[in-house]
């Protein structure tokens, strides 16, 4: 178990080196400057060539490349042109909010997905599969940032039940009320990115049970008399759960990627925000940062997948 | 064939499976009586209802999709009169079933003493170290070499023979009156068909179960049966003993089956070959003999407007009266080719 997961850690390590160098090329193939527009704009195009000069942007991008690798490994990924502050530190403030965001999304978007994909599986055809149906469908269907809009509108603007923007009230005193005004503030866009996210789930999971229930293994169960409930229990959930399982670390990725969406139209001060923010500025130093982050997170969570995979599934379990 | 010792009893039944909104039969009233000690082949075509048949008698059947009529009479118990838990005091305790393809019908994620004991949760009351000792005696039983090793591992880790060997201990594990196998040996390989025909009679004979062996290898059929029923297109063409059977033939189709058989001394190049299909469920004629369509030289004179039964030796049965003057088309009068 230790030697399969050590080994996929190795497996790794060429993995993030070609996904620093894809990462800083990118940023660095954006057109335009962090400089232009960002001062006075009538500011002479000489002062600018040596604000770029004095900052290393005129280096060879290989050597531009290699100081920004020496400067992560001591923990520096330089300073952000907009705000003028450590990289991570501006990270580190908001990678808080965007994580409890996510883990929060994550959480709902399993305790809703799994009974009702089970649920729909189990009674095919029937009312309740039609209507979960309906629901997925409908879902799918829907741009994610116009169900964010929609859920604005009417949770937040019409009802009045949530916040619409931020991540905590300005007014919030003390430790418990800091504490539930963030909550208060991540429940709608974590319900709302939850609803979406069950979409997948609900689907595969549906089809898994159905899949399971038609299954040689189930008639096998059948003719020894175990009772359908136990069927359900012992046979069918296992079996259908595992791809879902699989995909458990998968899903961390697509939270993130939805946070970008979510924090934009909420006005939440995470990464996601940050990120939309830093590309429209040139901020090359926090995107160059914020892309590695979500890309070792991707990273990780293949990791994660493989292995719970290898925890769950016998066949893939390496002696 | 109304005998004391005939413990299973099957009487008239169909079984129809629902097409687009409506009910087709998949197979039409069968009888067909088993005792203990004998094992019952049924044979017959991919699609005749070999497998419907079994899976009927099992209670396997979705009830919203299918329409079974007729009565299973089990030890004095119709079965079909059960709802699902009194069908579960049945299965798995009194009729033991094997499946075709030992491949799929383990759960990958169980391991094999798991899948073996769970059939013993719902019908003894034994610990679980009993329940452990008979897993072992029961892999011992169907000739895994190392039962211990094999309890513990999962399907996948086993070769096919093995795993159907598995399926057979657990379809055995309640010492059933009934062993139901579906084409056990179909996905097997000749070697390993040899053994697990070998294990079933050894069962037999220690059980004294009836078995009703589902296949279409008449080699297999030769080999272990003592009855066989010739089914074709959801009905029973032919029934009798294994000698009957295979010794004088008379249904078309049976004598077609046989002469379909590759045998050493045919001296012909070519096996005969049973033109057409078996018809599907929904383009399956309502009256006439079934078979007709596939032996066109035949005069439609010679079949029944209804086919049925006709006991022409004790113990055997024949469906229309076609068989009387049946020949094939290259046989010459007189000329009995098997």
């Amino acid at each position: 178990m230790w030697k399969t997961i050590l080994r996929r850690v190795m497996i790794m390590v060429p993995e993030v080196i070609i996904l620093s160098i894809l990462v800083f090329l990118l940023a660095k193939a954006m057109p335009g400057d962090p400089f232009t527009g960002s001062i006075n704009p009538k500011a002479d195009p000489a002062q600018i060539k040596h604000l770029m000069a004095i900052n290393g942007l005129n280096d060879p991008w290989y050597q531009q490349y290699w100081n920004w690798v020496v400067h992560l490994f001591h923990g520096n990924l330089g300073n952000s042109y907009q705000y003028q502050e450590p990289v991570t530190r501006l990270i580190a403030g908001r990678a808080g909010n965007t994580l409890w965001l996510a883990f929060f999304s994550m959480i709902l978007t399993y305790a809703l997905a799994l009974p009702m994909g089970v649920f729909a599986g189990r009674h095919e055809g029937k009312l309740p599969d039609v209507v979960i149906r309906f629901y997925t469908y409908v879902t799918y269907c829907i741009p994610f940032f116009v169900i964010l809009v929609l859920g604005i509108w009417i949770f937040g603007y019409v009802l009045g039940w949530f916040p619409t923007t931020g991540s905590v009230s300005s007014d919030a005193q003390g430790w418990v009320q800091t504490v539930g005004s963030h909550f208060y503030h991540i429940l709608l866009p974590g319900i709302l990115g939850a609803l979406f996210s069950t979409v997948n789930i609900v689907q595969y999971l549906r089809s898994e049970v159905i899949d399971a229930k038609h299954s040689d293994y189930v008639r096998t169960a059948r003719s020894k008399g175990v009772p359908s409930k136990d069927i359900y229990r012992h046979h069918i959930f296992r079996n259908s759960l595992l791809p879902i399982a699989a995909f458990a670390g998968y899903s961390i990725t697509g939270l993130l990627n939805g946070s970008i969406f979510t924090e934009t139209v909420f006005s939440y001060p995470g990464m996601g925000l940050l990120f939309v923010n830093s590309i429209s500025y040139r901020d090359y130093t926090v995107i160059t940062a914020l892309v590695l982050i979500f890309g070792l997170l991707n990273l990780l969570g293949t990791l994660l997948s493989d292995i719970i995979l290898s925890i769950v599934d016998p066949r893939i379990r390496i002696e | 064939m109304e005998t004391e010792s005939n413990f299973l009893n099957i009487k008239d039944v169909s079984t129809a499976f629902k097409i687009d909104g409506q009910f087709y039969d998949a197979i039409s009233h069968i009888n067909l009586q088993v005792q203990h000690d004998e094992i019952l082949a049924i044979v017959g075509e991919s699609g005749c209802g070999k497998s419907t048949l079994a899976t009927t008698i099992m209670g396997l059947h979705d009830p919203a999709e299918t329409k079974i009529s007729g009565e299973i009479d089990f030890e004095g118990t119709d079965l079909l009169k059960l709802d699902d838990n009194g069908y579960n005091q049945f299965r798995g305790a009194k009729i033991g079933m094997i499946f075709q393809d030992p491949l799929s019908a383990l759960n990958p994620l169980k391991r094999i003493e798991d899948q073996i004991s769970e059939v013993m949760d719902y019908h003894t009351s034994l610990t679980k170290a009993e329940k452990h000792t008979r897993v072992l005696e029961l892999l011992d039983e169907v000739g895994i070499v190392n039962p211990k090793r094999t309890a513990h591992q999962f399907p996948h880790e086993l070769s096919g023979g093995m795993r159907q060997r598995v399926v057979i201990a657990i379809a055995i594990a309640c010492k059933p009156d009934l062993i139901i196998a579906d084409e056990p040996t179909t996905a097997l390989d000749v070697t390993i068909q040899a053994q697990i025909l070998d294990v079933l009679r050894a069962i037999q004979n220690e059980n004294h179960a009836g078995i009703i062996l589902i296949t279409h290898d008449l080699g297999v059929v030769a080999e272990t049966a003592d009855r066989v029923a010739v089914m074709y297109a959801g009905q029973i063409v032919e029934q009798g003993s294994a000698e009957q059977i295979f010794n004088s033939p008379e249904h078309p189709y049976t004598r077609s089956l046989l002469r379909s058989m590759p045998q050493r001394d045919n001296e012909a190049d070519d096996l005969y070959v049973i033109k057409g299909n078996v018809p599907s469920l929904q383009k399956m004629p309502a009256t006439g003999d079934r078979f007709a369509p596939r032996i066109p030289w035949v005069p439609e004179s010679a079949h029944e407007a209804e086919p049925v039964m006709h006991e022409i030796a004790p113990g055997h049965e024949v469906r229309c009266t076609c068989y009387k003057t049946f020949q094939f088309p290259d046989e010459k009068k007189g000329d009995v080719t098997v």
